[in-house]
């Protein structure tokens, strides 16, 4: 009865609200996003670590060294000393178990300081030492711009090849009337799902006989027949396209190959270039194919294959092994970064559907 | 009219036919082939027919088929629905009218999916190090629990834990999806929520009645193709164990197993054996999924997949 006449609260203005949760869920996205590259965080800051600091007790988590001060040709190895009831950075100067002599890195002319307890329970001070040379050093032993142009070359020539081969089939199955086009369709899937294994064994020999293996081609040209997750996103798309369009064209007397590139091809950009960034990064990860295919062959070898023999050999060296991990990851960062435009403008464009 | 359509379509299937012959059928073929034979290629003269003696071992005899079966069952269990919900979830995040500075967010959250798998494993093998790992380190210091050290959480060597630490690597492809999800989100048309806005539908009403029933045959090609790499699930293990199936054997997956039978061991006809099983349970298991996905899968221009 009471809150029938209490006058109605005036609400948060509309706007005020929208920010408040504009913050909100950003804030959240954000602290997923950090957990997230947590990982990277990591592969980053050990790739500049120095190799000696991995062997140090209590070591702190971002690069460093243990800081050390040279006064008058000699070095005094510096630490965390307890005095004045702060904590200061100090050069140890004569070891005691009972007190320790230290001297100010600040003010070294003011002489020794004594500190009462034993120099092996104080902690030593460290300072930032980014071993960017790590990169390099990683990028020159792995001979990576050979393993780059591989990589390149692979992902390039077989992502035109999938994309292409793949929009026909897809346009063969999304419009027309086949007889038996659900049993071929079905078998187009049976391929998706087939494992490569199933198949490798007798492929490999066959290539075997005709020369091939120890050369790309293997892994090339069966790109160009077609991939059969690729013809399945794309028909989807297809499928999901008005026909008003291109049966308005058949009206006109168009074939199907002028309506394949003049009304499929340009509606289905965004299925296209989907399958294009996808297949470039798969090629730019394949690791089985090119492993069995091109093994022996390390001048041929893709960033993928070579990074594991890489591995194999410096496995001990964690700061290598990470920077080098990620010099395999920059090309694609900065391919995606310029390709998403082109992505996401297509899907508004087919969005808005006029 | 019809002759010249199914004409024309052929034109079109083409590629694909020819590569069918050439890259699946017959060497398919060949390879159950091979299941029959008892062939060793670095012995080729060794070489006898068996009969189904490969089949009968790999179904009834060798225990250890079962076995690397099921662990890919229990870890793809744990996997593709977190994988997927969190692909899903982020996808509706970044779709959010709220969220400031989307494109960033989407690159970022994509970026991990364009590490090749080896460094990804190689770099996750680290942060998930027992002792140096920050997982652990973070975990101790925010909590307090002992998470570093052999007493702590050994992501990698616990076999309670290393389905999980697997699923977490997994967790950085999660771009493609994402972003194919992102992607049919956008293709929602705006005017169906707006007709709901005025209907006064909330915010999860919308979800459930719109935007999930619009994305279900993106939902449905990402739940397929997740089934079917599971069953496949072959390099992380590989990378970090050599396929040792440490620990306790819980990391022999059925792709591993079927790796060491065929390359390790060259047992090439039993390889084809597990290759030709693998087949069969991955096609079985695929039309279950489209014998359901008429109850499901909503395609907007009406012909069922």
């Amino acid at each position: 009865m009471t809150s029938k006449k209490l006058p109605k609260r005036n609400p948060v203005p509309k706007k005020i609200r929208d920010r408040f949760s504009a913050i909100l869920i950003t804030g959240l996205t954000l602290a997923i996003l950090a957990v997230f590259l947590l990982p990277m965080g990591y592969g980053i800051v050990t790739a500049i670590k120095s190799q000696a600091q991995f062997g140090f007790v209590g070591a702190p988590l971002w690069p460093a060294s243990p800081a050390t001060f040279e006064y008058e040709g000699e070095t005094y190895d510096i630490y965390e000393v307890p005095i004045n009831d702060r904590m200061d950075r100090l050069g140890l100067a004569v070891r005691g178990r009972q007190e320790s002599q230290f001297i100010d890195p600040d003010n070294p002319e003011a002489g020794l300081i004594t500190w009462e307890g034993s120099w092996r329970s104080l902690e030593r001070a460290w300072e930032w030492d980014a071993q960017w040379d790590n990169f390099r050093r990683a990028w020159d032993t792995i001979n990576f711009p050979r393993l780059l142009w591989n990589t390149l070359r692979y992902a390039g020539i077989t992502t035109f090849g999938a994309v292409f081969s793949s929009a026909l089939v897809a346009y063969g199955f999304a419009r027309f009337r086949i007889p038996g086009k659900n049993i071929l369709f079905m078998l187009m899937l049976s391929t998706v799902i087939l494992p490569g294994a199933v198949t490798l064994i007798p492929t490999y020999f066959v290539f075997l006989q005709i020369g091939w293996v120890g050369t790309w081609l293997p892994l090339i040209v069966p790109a160009f027949f077609s991939w059969g997750t690729n013809v399945f996103l794309i028909r989807q798309f297809i499928m999901s396209i008005p026909k008003d369009l291109d049966e308005a064209a058949m009206m006109d007397g168009a074939n199907p190959i002028r309506i394949f590139f003049s009304i499929i091809l340009p509606q289905s950009v965004p299925a296209l270039t989907a399958v294009a960034l996808f297949h470039f990064f798969w090629a730019w990860n394949d690791f089985f194919g090119p492993l069995i295919y091109l093994a022996g062959n390390p001048e041929k070898f893709p960033i993928t294959v070579g990074l594991t023999a890489f591995n194999n050999l410096y496995g001990a060296q964690t700061n290598l092994i990470q920077a080098a991990s990620l010099l395999t990851a920059v090309i694609p960062v900065i391919i995606f970064f310029f390709a998403q435009r082109i992505f996401m403008q297509g899907v508004v464009i087919t969005g808005v559907e006029k | 009219m019809q002759k010249k359509e199914t004409r024309w379509g052929l034109f079109f299937l083409s590629p694909w036919m020819i590569g069918f012959m050439l890259f699946y059928f017959l060497p398919m073929i060949a390879s159950f082939g091979f299941s029959l034979l008892r062939y060793n290629p670095a012995v080729p003269e060794a070489t006898v027919y068996i009969g189904f003696a490969n089949w009968i071992r790999a179904i009834v005899t060798d225990s250890e088929v079962l076995l690397s079966f099921s662990r890919t069952i229990h870890f793809a269990a744990i996997s593709l629905p977190i994988g997927l919900g969190f692909a899903l979830f982020l996808a509706l995040l970044l779709n959010s009218k709220r969220v400031i500075g989307k494109s960033l967010f989407r690159t970022l959250f994509y970026m991990p999916s364009m590490i090749p798998l080896v460094a990804t494993v190689l770099i996750w093998n680290g942060v998930l190090n027992e002792h140096t790992g920050w997982i652990n380190i973070f975990i101790e210091r925010l909590t307090g629990i002992q998470a570093t050290g052999l007493q702590g959480i050994r992501w990698l060597a616990d076999p309670q834990l290393v389905y999980f630490a697997y699923t977490m690597f997994g967790l950085w492809g999660v771009g493609n999806a994402m972003i194919i999800f992102l992607a049919s989100l956008q293709g929602v048309p705006t005017e169906l929520y707006e007709a709901a806005e005025i209907d006064g539908a909330n915010f999860l009403q919308q979800l459930f009645k719109i935007t999930v029933p619009m994305i279900t045959p993106v939902i449905f090609y990402q739940l397929v193709l997740g089934v079917i790499g599971s069953l496949q699930y072959f390099l992380a293990p590989f990378v970090l164990t050599g396929g040792s199936g440490f620990p306790g054997g819980r990391t022999r997956f059925y792709m591993v197993y079927f790796y060491k039978q065929s390359f390790a061991f060259l047992n090439m006809g039993y390889g084809a054996t597990l290759a030709w099983l693998m087949f069969i349970v991955a096609l079985i298991i695929t039309i279950i999924l489209f014998g359901t996905a008429k109850y499901w899968v909503h395609y907007a221009a009406g012909e069922e997949a």
